[in-house]
């Protein structure tokens, strides 16, 4: 161990943590805690992509398979609990780790930047040097950029696909119909692309800094850590893109919605 | 010293980061550099360049060194951007001018992180990492005389991984690569180095709360991008902080435990 001793000392940028805390509270007031915070939300929300994913799927299948999930998922729980309310309970859930995700992320970033006179963060160079990263990829730099990206892009999406604020066309109930009307559109399309985009490029880092933040961590599963990562941000990169290229395409198109009689059948049972 | 035949003569430009003192404002100064020998170690390059500079009256650079064998920590300076120079696995010490090319300009800076403010030149004040090791990195249970050797049999795997964990030489270019300017693999390695071995399980999870919570007064949050491994003379792997977070989460609920079983 070797460091320059001196007398002066170096100024903490943090105070000591208050230990009279319960642990929860104190772990999270940790870096490392707010680190597993945000793997284990990383990982939640990595679930809700690749499920939400594969509910889309459906489409291909049938316009009424993709009605018929999108109210099997509202009425879950079937007749033991009321109409929509256990999936409101995974949405709250599904907040509440969005919402932990983003804090966290943003008080590590302004810790990272205190810790640093000459902010090595945000894409700036911290030496003069010619060197600039060795094994910070693309992905890892650009973190704090795909994340503000991801969020713009949940909020647009939920006011075309949810609330149905963005177009006439929309009628609630209906997934398919919507999903090809919105789609359709060449901006519309473009705009699902571009975020699709950044969600794997997200999740490509972000699932291999889960496991190392959380401790995964084993000569045996080591090896394939990174090509696991690789792997779900293709899966959800080609799977997410297939819909908007597919409806521009005319593979999935109305229709095929209109010929479909069992979705509207459905909807009048629903709105009834 | 191979002593061969074949050694070559460099001429190079050093643009070194020059600070007279903690709040000074400091500058890069251009200094010419003739005759350096490939064979020679970077800091024996910098040793000519201050040789130079006291002859023309100057103030010599400033620079940490010590054993120059690569295995005190003590040197450490950014070479062309690189913590510790190109070379993977060595110390500045151990840098040899023959992974330059005539003609190079080198850039020569301190490391930089809040945590290890510039005192002069390529200077830096590491004292946190100091007080990292004086929240934890030890083992104070009394063993009595010196044991007989293979008394406590320690596990190959683990005995493997302390080993290379204990490796760490504390020179800092982990703090000093990282884009956030963390210290968790400087923090990790010596973590992994004692609770891993038998003789540190006693104070583990005190040692774990304790050390992480000190170095986090001091530096940043690590974001797993993995350039501390990569600057690491030593090649400590990023393993031990994975390994440190995990005994972190295990040192909240165990030392809770632990304090409830003290009857007062």
């Amino acid at each position: 161990m070797a460091a320059t001793s001196t007398q002066r000392g170096v100024t903490p940028i943090r105070p000591a943590p208050r230990k009279t805390l319960p642990w929860p509270i104190q772990f999270y007031r940790s870096a490392v805690g707010r680190k597993w915070v945000m793997g284990v939300t990383g990982l939640m929300l990595l679930g809700f992509v690749v499920v939400h994913m594969l509910g889309n799927f459906k489409a291909y299948i049938s316009p009424e398979s993709i009605d018929h999930y999108g109210e099997a998922l509202r009425d879950m729980g079937g007749h033991l609990v009321p109409r929509t309310h256990l999936l409101w309970a995974m949405r709250l859930g599904l907040i509440g780790a969005f919402a932990l995700h983003i804090h966290a992320a943003l008080s590590l970033t302004l810790m990272s930047r205190r810790s640093n006179p000459q902010s090595g963060i945000d894409g700036q160079k911290k030496y003069a040097g010619s060197q600039d990263y060795i094994a910070a990829n693309f992905a890892s730099r650009t973190m704090r950029w795909t994340g503000p990206i991801i969020v713009l892009y949940i909020l647009f999406h939920l006011a075309d696909l949810t609330w149905g604020t963005r177009s006439d066309e929309f009628v609630r109930g209906e997934p398919y119909h919507n999903m090809v009307d919105s789609m359709s559109s060449l901006p519309v399309a473009i705009i699902y692309i571009v975020a699709n985009l950044a969600v794997a490029i997200h999740i490509f880092h972000g699932t291999w800094s889960a496991m190392q933040s959380i401790g995964i961590n084993n000569p045996r599963i080591n090896g394939i850590r990174k090509p696991v990562s690789m792997g779900l941000a293709a899966l959800v990169l080609v799977g997410n893109l297939s819909f908007p290229i597919m409806v521009q395409a005319g593979v999935l198109d109305e229709e095929t919605s209109e010929e479909s009689a069992p979705a509207l059948v459905l909807s009048e049972e629903v709105t009834s | 010293m191979s002593g061969s035949g074949n050694t070559n003569v460099l001429n190079l430009t050093l643009k070194v980061w020059r600070q007279e003192g903690p709040n000074a404002t400091g500058s890069f100064d251009s200094i010419p550099v003739e005759g350096i020998a490939d064979d020679m170690s970077f800091l024996e390059m910098l040793d000519i360049v201050n040789e130079q500079i006291i002859e023309q009256g100057g103030i010599p650079i400033e620079f940490d060194h010590d054993c120059r064998e690569g295995i005190c920590g003590a040197c450490g300076v950014m070479i062309n951007g690189n913590a510790h120079g190109p070379k993977k696995g060595t110390t500045t010490c151990q840098l040899h001018m023959r992974n330059f090319e005539d003609g190079d300009e080198i850039v020569v800076e301190p490391w930089r992180a809040s945590g290890f403010p510039i005192m002069r030149d390529l200077v830096v004040d590491r004292s946190p990492f100091d007080h990292i090791v004086e929240s934890g990195g030890y083992i104070s249970v009394n063993t009595g005389a010196a044991p007989d050797a293979n008394l406590i049999p320690v596990p190959k795997d683990a005995s493997d991984m302390a080993m290379d964990a204990a490796a760490c030489i504390g020179c800092g270019a982990c703090v000093a690569a990282c884009p956030n300017s963390a210290a968790q693999l400087f923090t990790s390695a010596k973590l992994s180095h004692m609770n891993l071995l038998p003789q540190g399980q006693a104070e583990r999870w005190k040692r774990t709360e304790q050390m992480v919570e000190t170095m986090e007064q001091f530096f940043g949050a690590c974001t797993n991008h993995g350039e501390c491994t990569e600057a690491c003379p030593k090649e400590i792997s990023l393993d031990n902080i994975a390994f440190m977070n995990r005994d972190y989460l295990k040192s909240k609920v165990k030392n809770r435990k632990l304090t409830g079983q003290v009857f007062p």
